[in-house]
């Protein structure tokens, strides 16, 4: 279960934060902030392949103390960011990328959507409720 | 937290509740404050809030989300009716009341808990009757409740405005109802209101904002303190709903000036319905029990919505891009946040494009809007388009009723009116998953089709009468076959015929050559009987022949396509010839090669036309266009005439006369036609005899002549032989006679061959031989009528280059 999730635009705003604990929000966007550094980084590391396939989902990109960053980034340059609780019993790989499955899915659902312009902030509600399913619940 | 169930009314009555305590217009999450308030309201002790609260998961949360909040608006209820508070209890109890509120800030609520239960117990659903957006609960019945009343509930100042609009009811229901108004609201939007497509709810609340200014203004028509609630009931059935919202008229200014007019109203309402909703408590809970689906589409609005959609695009099974639709929902002056989620309801498949269930859908979810009503969080079921008409199009949970999500759906109520309960039904046939389905079935279907097709390509060559290839014989030919088979007897005898015509078909040219040699034989016997067919059938068949002749070079081998062996010119019966005929047709390049060739280039008339162009005028008729060339040419060059196949045909069938009469016919008759082909079949020899004999086109039509003499009695038979082949042959032949060099060719290709035994029961050994003997006439003519195919050429440049002088030299006889 996400802790923040993010989705940044390929100029590298936001283009969607929600963080669950509303109070973190700050150290949340702090948090993915630099993690688009770790994004940038690993985009740029297939630089002479760029033909090849290159993996969405990214991986681990920062762990701290307190949590996870896993990051995926989409064939367009946005890219999606989950902040995990370290504390949460490490959910598997597969769960991360099934997260971020379901987030492209639901981004591509957005972006079909012809009163969306891209670049706007998601406001979609369809979208949101995907996100709220895969965060922690407040407690 | 457990789902909820709510019931129509509840839902409207819960959504516009939260609506209410929304107040930082988030539509997330009620305010604490002004959900406190309200629990407050509900005049319970304060330990049953604080457990309510829990239950919810508001205190796990941190704040009320829609589900928390309609789940202790549900608690409260049970509270209220003194029930022990139980989880469970939320969806097990049934017909529970409303929750009630009271005064205080809260009165609205309380109003409409009032006007709920009242509106309900009225079966505010049904007041619409016409199927128009259903209202708000209550509403509509507490303003039919009439009792303006004095508001049993405090007045609240807050919601409202909106009752008011409905004319006929006693307000005083329904100005409890107008709290919430924003949904109830809608039916007075319907009015032609345009009301500000912007958060309905949030807009009418009084507190909020301009929505209202809609409703007020309905209000100041109306009567004023009644109309709350009349609003509902007097909401405009769907048409006005359409043409109000259609017209996409600037929604806000109204708004605006509305507000003002809010406070005052709403008191007087208020004050209605404080009266009223006492009363109406009663029929709310006779309400609450049967409505209809709120989101169902009467058969006007979804007529509309199908005109709207053949605007954009006519082919009402097509799709609507996103675009389109985007611009054309723009129009409704909707926020695009709402039109955006709009989309994302009713964009089912989530395609980028709105196909005509999807359209109507989203329409109808913009004029639900624009009449105040608010957006479902999920698409509701009668909306759903039906894509795979299977399937229960499942996903979308039975919405209304379903979890406190969908409050907007509830508010809509069902007042939409019974008629509609079928609309769904009749989704189905629109759907696009007919679309899909058609699409499969065709699919499947032309995959029958090119099996058929498939069965029927494969021409079992090897059958002996009608090939697998395209069948073009006529029945007579088919027929005439027949009668050669029978005739011939044994198709050893003409097994040559369709040898020749293709040497590896052999087998089915045998067979072929049989038929043909059996049709023949019965021509023969029948043959004047049958030669009228024959006649009937020639004119078809010379010209599938001569279409098929056209390919010079296939007439040699006639074969390419099955069997229609050409019976090389030996063949008595011509079986050959008149399996050339026959079958020409069929494979058309092959055997038409040498009756056909005849015709095109014209050839066999070649001979013909100079001899018997008198007797033959008749048929020349048929033969003209075919042998026109030929004609022209046996004048320009009578050399060629005797190398014409009509010529070879000719001496074919003079042999045959020779030899016997019937197969001579139809072979020379063939030959006549297929000319080249025949004789090439026949044998180089008679052929290039006649070649040879070419500079003796006088002879070749002497020989025509004669063969004309001996084909003379002998046409008669061939032609029931051969019915299609013979029957031109015949008829050129005799007619024009293609060509005494066709009968010299084929009395020599005759000769060369034992004259064909008619019987078709010869030895074996005789039949063998004379295949064999076929077989080698058949490559040779096929030579022949090759070589005779290049001399007809020549001839034809020969005698182009000769007009051309020709011409040159007449302007200066001019001179």
């Amino acid at each position: 279960m996400a802790v923040c999730i993010a989705v940044i635009a390929k100029e590298n705003y936001p283009l969607y934060i929600r963080s669950v604990p509303t109070q973190n929000e700050l150290k949340f966007h702090y948090t993915v902030h630099t993690s688009l550094d770790v994004v940038e980084e690993k985009i740029s590391a297939v630089g002479k392949a760029m033909a090849d396939q290159r993996e969405l989902y990214l991986g681990l990109l920062y762990p701290t103390e307190d949590y996870k960053v896993y990051g995926y980034v989409t064939n367009s340059k946005v890219k999606f960011v989950i902040v995990v609780d370290s504390s949460n019993t490490s959910l598997r790989d597969n769960e991360i990328r099934s997260m971020f499955r379901k987030l492209h899915n639901s981004f591509t659902d957005v972006m079909c959507n012809p009163f969306y312009n891209p670049g706007d902030p998601i406001q979609s509600k369809a979208f949101d409720g995907i996100v709220s399913g895969m965060m922690v619940q407040p407690s | 937290m457990e789902s909820l169930t709510l019931s129509d009314v509840e839902q409207k009555y819960y959504s516009d509740l939260f609506v209410y305590c929304d107040t930082d217009n988030t539509k997330k999450v009620a305010s604490n404050g002004r959900v406190l308030d309200l629990f407050r309201a509900a005049q319970l002790p304060s330990e049953v809030v604080l457990q309510i609260t829990e239950l919810c998961g508001a205190t796990r949360l941190g704040h009320f989300g829609r589900s928390q909040f309609y789940i202790a608006l549900k608690l409260i209820a049970i509270a209220q009716s003194g029930l022990p508070l139980r989880v469970e209890s939320l969806n097990s109890v049934k017909d529970l009341p409303l929750p009630r509120f009271v005064v205080g800030k809260n009165e609205a609520e309380a109003r409409h808990a009032a006007l709920y239960q009242d509106t309900d117990s009225q079966g505010l659903y049904s007041s619409s009757g016409s199927g128009v957006i259903p209202r708000p609960p209550g509403r509509g019945h507490q303003n039919k409740k009439g009792p303006p009343s004095s508001s049993s509930v405090p007045v609240h100042e807050v919601i409202q405005p909106l009752a008011p609009t409905i004319e006929p009811q006693p307000d005083s229901t329904s100005p409890v109802v107008s709290p919430h108004q924003s949904p109830p609201t809608s039916p007075h939007s319907w009015r032609k209101h345009k009301r500000q497509p912007s958060g309905g709810n949030t807009d009418r609340q009084p507190v909020v904002s301009a929505a209202g200014a809609v409703w007020t203004q309905f209000r100041e028509t109306q009567t004023g303190p009644v109309s709350g609630d009349g609003m509902w009931s007097s909401h405009s059935p769907p048409p006005t709903v359409q043409e109000s919202w259609v017209s996409f008229t600037a929604d806000t200014p109204p708004s605006s000036a509305l507000p003002a007019m809010h406070p005052s109203s709403v008191q007087e309402s208020t004050t209605i319905r404080t009266v009223a909703s006492a009363a109406m408590t009663n029929e709310i809970q006779r309400q609450s029990s049967g409505y209809d689906d709120p989101w169902k589409i009467t058969d006007e609005q979804r007529q509309y919505y199908i005109n709207q959609f053949k605007t954009i695009q006519p082919d009402l099974n097509g799709f609507i891009p996103g675009s389109a639709a985007k611009e054309f929902f723009t129009k409704s002056k909707l926020p695009i946040l709402e039109l955006s989620h709009i989309w994302e309801l009713s964009d089912f498949d989530k395609d980028g494009a709105l196909t005509l269930d999807e359209f109507c859908a989203a329409f109808h979810l913009v004029v639900a809007r624009k009449n105040g009503y608010d957006l479902p969080e999920k698409l509701p079921e009668s909306l759903m388009p039906k894509l795979i008409d299977l399937d229960d199009s499942a996903e979308v949970p039975e919405p209304t009723t379903d979890v406190g999500y969908s409050g907007s759906p509830v508010e809509v109520t069902p007042n939409k009116s019974p008629s509609m309960p079928s609309l769904n039904q009749t989704w189905p046939e629109m759907n696009q998953s007919n679309e899909w389905e058609t699409f499969s079935e065709r699919s499947s279907s032309s995959q029958t089709l090119t099996q058929f097709d498939s069965n029927i390509a494969p021409a079992d060559p090897d059958t002996a009468i009608v090939h697998p290839v395209p069948i073009r014989m006529t029945p007579s030919k088919i027929h005439m076959q027949e009668m050669e088979l029978k005739r011939t007897g044994s198709d050893h005898n003409h097994p040559t015929s369709p040898l020749l015509a293709k040497p590896p078909e052999l087998p089915e040219e045998a067979k072929l050559t049989a038929s043909m040699k059996f049709v023949a034989a019965n021509t023969g016997g029948d043959g004047y009987s049958s030669s009228d067919s024959f006649t009937s059938d020639q004119e078809p068949i010379t010209r599938q022949r001569s279409q098929s002749g056209t390919s010079p070079e296939a007439l040699k081998v006639v074969a390419p396509p099955p069997p229609p062996p050409r019976p090389h010119p030996s063949h008595s019966r011509s079986s050959s010839l008149d399996m050339n005929r026959t079958f020409a047709a069929g494979s058309a390049t092959g055997q038409q090669q040498p009756a056909t060739v005849a015709y095109p280039p014209a050839v066999p008339p070649r001979p013909l036309p100079t001899q018997t162009s008198g007797s033959h005028a008749g048929h020349r008729g048929e033969a003209e266009g075919v042998s026109g060339g030929g004609a022209v040419l046996t004048t320009t060059s009578p050399q060629q005439i005797p190398q014409q196949p009509n010529f070879a045909d000719f001496s074919q069938f003079q042999a045959f006369a020779a030899s016997e009469q019937p197969s001579s016919l139809p072979e020379v008759d063939k030959h006549s036609e297929t000319g080249q082909v025949d004789k090439s079949s026949e044998g180089a020899g008679p052929l290039r005899t006649v070649k040879s004999d070419s500079q003796a086109e006088d002879r070749a039509s002497a020989t025509v002549s004669t063969a004309k003499g001996s084909s003379g009695p002998l046409a008669p038979p061939p032609k029931p032989v051969r019915r299609r082949l013979k029957s031109e042959d015949e008829l050129r032949p005799e007619d024009e006679q293609h060509g005494p060099q066709k009968s010299n060719l084929i009395a020599a290709v005759l000769a060369t061959q034992p004259s064909i035994p008619r019987s078709i029961g010869k030895d074996k050994k005789a039949i063998q031989a004379s295949i064999r003997r076929n077989k080698e006439t058949n490559t040779v003519l096929a030579r022949l009528n090759s070589e005779l195919q290049q001399q007809l050429k020549d001839l034809l440049e020969e005698r182009i280059s000769l007009e051309v002088q020709l011409e040159q030299l007449r302007p200066f006889s001019h001179l």
